[in-house]
């Protein structure tokens, strides 16, 4: 396994309106190894990966991708840098105007330069990838199931063989039927490519399956990051409460004193 | 919350006239580096000339109806207010040269911009705020597409070329509606009509309502990107962005309109 992490936050902060969402936050995912972030509302999933994209700014702190530092990047390099990567939105992100060929091979035109004849097949190549047909290319997004755009949004995300792939609440707001075919898929997919892949996620269901390695993030911190298969092991009270559930614990005093500070 | 007895803190006037004048150059600023920067794009490639022609139809094609409506029925009630008003001194006869440098020169670029302003930059604003809020523009990115090449460049381009020539369209429809109302109305000679405002009407007098024009163009379509882009709250967000941006986009043409016009007016 190389030394360098694939991709790395070093003691990133971010504060919004003064909050801390970020308060600090280390954690590393090697090369070819799935990572999911686990963690309840509000505890910075998101902004985590929006820093690792290049999506919002931390304040402080370093990001690196094979060890390089993407923080101060200007707009083309981080455009040639993150080339390489794949990202899977929580709503898809799909482009309404645009239909689901014209979606997938979005990056192969616009920013790779693929003729549009080439783009399709390609485009129609990794639909087949994750089980959709080619009668749905001329789709319009509008017209297709939050499942099948959950499909397509990961056909956008594959199709230019990514050496990273990060999803965003990939299950959200589906049936478990669909939950688990789009997770079956996330894992096909990661295989297939060979990919590292970042996930965040607080279906524990989804978190087991598609990643190798889980952390758990609470108030803007990394509070225990483990094997997948540790999970259900660990007696850290935080993943603890979280996995079973509960209503009392570390977490909701935790989510209590913020809602204390927040009306004081 | 204030506890009982204790005076709320009076209102300090001064301070919230700096946060409020901070908080105007802050604005004027943002603004200023969007179009900036919106402008450079269309500078340097990759450009998006499949979203440039769909723009051009978008802003222009589509608009061709209601900026032709509002310039014919402009026309007929200028012909009719001039000659109502010139009859008060014997000069109704100077109807048809006022009509058309009123058109040409004020009301042909003003009228096809603030149709443009209701019309497309409310559509601008809604549609970018639209991807703004459903990660649309952020998956944009991702997928190392500028949004500034490809969604504010084209509109910026496409509103600065389509809006001379619906102020053309606009120019000649109202003319014709002065016109229409001289002659079937206000029993105006047709020929002569049209003699009197070919021979009186200056290329400049064209010209610079089409420059005026360029000018809203840009400022209809850097108002509905700019707060599009920056729309934040959701559908509500989007709803403010869409009504910000028809309001900014009026009262900056009607600016720039007096800017311009003192800018041409001794030519």
């Amino acid at each position: 396994m190389s030394a360098v992490p694939k991709l790395e936050w070093k003691a990133v902060h971010k504060r919004f309106d003064g909050a801390p969402v970020l308060a600090g936050l280390n954690l590393s995912v090697a090369a070819g190894r799935s990572l999911v972030i686990i963690g309840g509302s509000g505890q910075g999933k998101s902004v985590t990966i929006k820093t690792a994209l290049g999506l919002l700014r931390p304040d402080a702190g370093e990001i690196a991708l094979d060890g390089r530092d993407t923080v101060d990047l200007s707009e083309p390099a981080r455009r040639r840098l993150f080339s390489s990567v794949g990202v899977l939105f929580q709503g898809s992100a799909l482009f309404d105007s645009l239909t689901v060929w014209e979606n997938v091979a979005f990056r192969l035109i616009n920013a790779d330069g693929v003729p549009r004849r080439k783009a399709r097949e390609r485009a129609i190549g990794a639909l087949a990838r994750i089980r959709l047909g080619p009668e749905a290319a001329d789709l319009y997004p509008s017209e297709l199931s939050g499942g099948m755009q959950k499909r397509v949004g990961l056909a956008r995300a594959v199709v230019a063989d990514p050496e990273i792939l990060f999803f965003d609440e990939p299950t959200t707001g589906l049936d478990p039927i669909t939950a688990a075919a789009i997770n079956a898929l996330i894992v096909e997919q990661v295989r297939h490519l060979g990919c590292t892949a970042v996930s965040i996620t607080h279906d524990l269901a989804s978190a087991r399956t598609i990643g190798d390695e889980i952390a758990m993030l609470q108030g803007g911190k990394i509070v225990w990051q483990g094997p997948a298969a540790d999970l259900d092991r660990t007696d850290n009270p935080y993943v603890r409460q979280f996995v079973e559930g509960r209503a009392e614990g570390p977490i909701t005093g935790a989510v209590q004193s913020e809602a204390n500070a927040v009306h004081a | 919350m204030t506890a009982v007895g204790v005076p709320a803190p009076r209102p300090d006037p001064v301070r919230a006239i700096g946060r409020g004048a901070l908080g105007a150059i802050r604005s004027v600023g943002a603004v200023a580096l969007f179009a900036v920067r919106g402008a450079a794009a269309l500078f340097s490639p990759p450009w998006f000339p499949g979203q440039l022609v769909r723009q051009l139809v978008a802003i222009g094609f589509f608009s061709l109806p209601v900026v032709g409506l509002t310039a014919v029925f402009t026309g007929a009630a200028l012909a009719l207010n001039i000659f109502t008003g010139g009859g008060r001194f014997n000069a109704e006869q100077v109807m048809p040269q006022i009509v058309a440098l009123g058109i040409t020169r004020e009301l042909g670029p003003v009228l096809a911009a603030l149709m443009l302003a209701g019309r497309v930059s409310a559509a601008i604003a809604a549609e970018i705020g639209a991807m703004r809020a459903t990660e649309q523009i952020d998956a944009m990115r991702t997928l190392s597409t500028d949004p500034f090449r490809y969604l504010v460049a084209p509109r910026l381009l496409a509103a600065v070329l389509v809006l001379p020539l619906l102020t053309a369209v606009a120019d000649t429809l109202g003319v014709a509606g002065g016109w229409l109302v001289a002659v079937r109305v206000l029993n105006f000679n047709p020929t002569t009509y049209i003699h009197n405002t070919a021979t009186f009407l200056q290329a400049w007098d064209v010209g610079s309502g089409l420059i005026k024009a360029a000018v809203f163009g840009f400022i209809v379509a850097l108002m509905g990107c700019y707060h599009g882009y920056n729309a934040s709250g959701g559908a509500r967000g989007v709803g403010r962005a869409t009504t910000h941006a028809v309001v900014s986009s009026a009262v900056l043409i009607f600016a720039a309109d007096y800017l311009l016009t003192s800018l041409f007016a001794h030519r």
